[in-house]
């Protein structure tokens, strides 16, 4: 019931609405909770309304400080 | 590859286990007995069980399951309550899925369904306002089932439904407030956890400070988690770092979606259409300032002043052990009906109906899981 969806912004057709991408399905969410929102914009979807606009490159970022600290260990073990 | 898969990468995130496991077993140490975290959200429990994470990290680390899915925690009034709605002829109850199997006292939404209620199932509190538009002769009731995550959206609906002079419309709020009950739980202290994994969704409204509580009246670490595995195993090893560095701080390891200070947007229209009031949790009792009851502003939105029904009392159903399960004492293994008497086919209790439901969870993929 809770569960949030990261979805594409397919195009925002009117002021407080936009289209999204769900797994290859079109749906029209709210956006009156996040402000602003561009077509390639992701969101996290919850219930038909957009909860939050996805910052992607903080993901990014977290992944690759793991892949190094991985990397780090791996180097130290076979060292 | 997409960072989106990238936090579903099997590879990375055998990788993260291995490291996982290693703090693990210190901490375990340390500690002298397996760690003891909480999820307390029921879309972690799920994605736990279904990752297999519980087996991996068996006698080194229990995650436990806390009061995390909104309609396991819905008190059995108020249960007995919606059932009541739905009974009145005239008067359709429109629903998320999971509600509609709940066992009530007598009854269920489900049964009364099958005897003719008008019971609708819908996706969003919009499909609600939808249907009371379409068919004006009807009263359409939105049961408000849900946590900090969704009650905004209720509130949007009754929103709408005012622009539209729809005076059909009203919403039974049962919504709740998780730092309430997480600050109920530990003032219990029936079970002593040493570290929460707080829920993603609900945190993206309130913010993570709305959590800082935890660590600082209570010395218990917290983390802010996501839910696919890259980020849950994140959230777990911040935690374990902190357990291993005797830390108790509240922290936001889901920084892509989460700001430590919440969604002012939501947080907004929370105020304007909700008063905290002191509300019945199952498990706990009453919880004070606990509830989002709508405000006075709103009165005419709202179904449990617009029907003033009276239900009688119910208890919990016999030998259903969801209280204690949802106060984190037990697993439910630890049930005895579990699996026997109580399967999705035929549930005893919430726990076992709802999709987020820890012994739905533990039933699916395996007690061990
Ligand atoms: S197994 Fe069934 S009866 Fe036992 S606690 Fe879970 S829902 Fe209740």
């Amino acid at each position: 019931m809770c569960l949030g969806i990261p979805c594409p912004v397919v195009e925002v057709p009117e002021k407080q609405w936009a289209v999204i991408d769900v797994g290859g399905v079109r749906r029209k969410v709210g956006l009156h909770l996040v402000g602003e929102v561009r077509p390639g914009d992701y969101i996290m979807v919850h219930a038909g309304f957009a909860v939050e606009k996805l910052d992607l490159a903080e993901a990014e970022a977290r992944i690759k400080i793991w892949e190094e600290l991985l990397a780090f260990e791996r180097a130290e073990q076979t060292s | 590859m997409n960072v989106l898969n990238k936090l579903h990468d099997p590879a990375l995130g055998r990788k993260m286990v291995g490291r996982v496991r290693e703090l693990a077993a210190r901490a375990a140490e340390r500690l002298g007995r397996p760690v003891l975290l909480m999820e307390v959200c029921g879309t972690h429990t799920m994605a736990v069980s279904r990752t297999g994470l519980r087996g991996v990290l068996a006698g080194l680390l229990e995650l436990r399951s806390g009061p995390g899915c909104p309609v396991c925690v819905t008190a059995a009034r108020d249960i007995e309550y919606m059932i009541a709605l739905a009974r009145i002829p005239g008067v359709t109850v429109a629903t998320f899925g999971d509600m509609v199997r709940v066992p009530g006292g007598q009854s269920s939404l489900e049964r009364e369904r099958a005897r003719g209620a008008g019971v609708s199932i819908i996706y969003s509190p919009a499909d609600a306002v939808e249907l009371a538009r379409q068919n004006p002769d009807r009263e359409v009731v939105f049961l408000g089932v849900g946590f900090e995550t969704t009650a905004p959206l209720a509130a949007l609906s009754i929103s709408h439904a005012a622009e539209l002079g729809l005076g059909n419309f009203s919403v039974y709020s049962v919504h709740k407030s998780v730092p309430p009950v997480l600050r109920a739980l530990l003032e219990l202290g029936d079970v002593r956890v040493d570290g929460f994994l707080l829920p993603g969704h609900v945190s993206a409204v309130t913010g993570s400070r709305a959590f800082a509580f935890i660590g600082e009246e209570f010395g218990i670490p917290a983390v802010v988690a996501g839910f696919t595995p890259v980020d849950i195993l994140d959230a777990i090893h911040m935690l374990l770092e902190q357990v291993l560095a005797q830390n108790a701080r509240t922290y936001n390891a889901y920084r892509w979606v989460v700001r430590d200070e919440g969604n002012p947007e939501a947080q907004q229209v929370m105020e304007k259409y909700f008063y905290p009031g002191d509300a019945y949790w199952r498990g706990f009792g009453l919880i004070p300032g606990s509830g989002l009851f709508l405000s006075d502003t709103f009165a005419r939105f709202d179904a449990g002043r617009k029907f003033a029904l009276k239900v009688p009392a119910v208890a919990d159903p016999a030998g259903c052990r969801c209280g204690d399960l949802l106060r984190g004492i037990i697993t439910p293994a630890d049930c005895a009906m579990f699996g026997r008497r109580c399967t999705p086919a035929g549930p005893v209790g919430p726990c076992m109906v709802s999709s987020e439901g820890a012994c739905a969870a533990y039933y699916h993929y395996g007690a061990t899981c």
